[in-house]
């Protein structure tokens, strides 16, 4: 299960909307599993079917949240045109075992899908989120 | 002295849990032999048909090795190399 602060839910929904129709993607990071510090990253690729963090970026972050005792306990993007529901794509290259890969889709203008998923060794398995305050 | 490697939690399953192991070598590409030799099974993680995975990024001190020289990219001691899977999907 993941649980979220309403407010990071908002922060990863605003910046979905705000570079729809490309696909945004991002980290939380937090500790002991925690999610607390958002963290938007470029989309390399600004492609509306494909992400990737740019590469210096995320060597920036990521030492950032090692000097931080952190992990990115969220790692986050944005589907535009199809449901919240990893690709074969996202299944085949995720990578951080102990993230909770959130999947936001912005293909409705009114309502936001916002679901989470556990992706080990090519498995995925959704799990339940809950909005805290 | 040796070049300290910095390894993501996905491989650690191959240092024995290390965030970090020592290896030598005067380039990235034996440098990545050296740690196969202490830790077999890790160049196929790195290497596909003689470069380096697209979908991994390994970074000298503070660049990443794709701009610098890939596998031939020089490396001496004091170095850092840092491996981080890309993040990316669709």
């Amino acid at each position: 299960m993941l649980t979220i602060p309403q407010e990071l839910v908002d922060k990863i929904v605003a910046h979905a909307r705000a570079d729809h129709p490309d696909e945004a993607c991002g980290v939380i990071a937090g500790r002991d599993g925690v999610p607390e510090r958002f963290v938007p990253m470029a989309n390399a690729e600004r492609s509306p079917t494909f992400y990737r963090f740019d590469s210096m970026e995320q060597l920036r972050v990521w030492r950032e949240m090692d000097d931080r005792d952190e992990e990115p306990v969220v790692i986050y993007h944005s589907h535009t045109a199809t449901e919240a529901y990893p690709s074969r794509t996202d299944i085949s290259y995720a990578s951080e075992p102990n993230a909770h890969y959130v999947l936001v889709s912005t293909r409705d203008e009114d309502e936001v899908e916002f679901r989470s998923y556990r992706i080990l060794d090519g498995v995925v398995t959704e799990e339940e989120v809950r909005f805290v305050p | 002295m040796a070049i300290e490697v910095r390894i993501p939690t996905i491989l650690r399953n191959y240092t024995g849990g290390a965030k970090a192991v020592a290896a030598e070598g005067a380039t990235l590409d034996e440098l990545i032999s050296n740690l196969e030799s202490a830790h077999p099974g890790i160049k196929e993680r790195l290497v596909d048909q003689g470069s380096l995975r697209r979908f991994v990024n390994v970074y000298l001190n503070d660049e990443d090795v794709r701009f610098l020289g890939g596998l031939g990219t020089p490396v001496s001691d004091g170095d850092t190399v840092t491996v981080l899977p890309a993040v990316a999907g669709g």
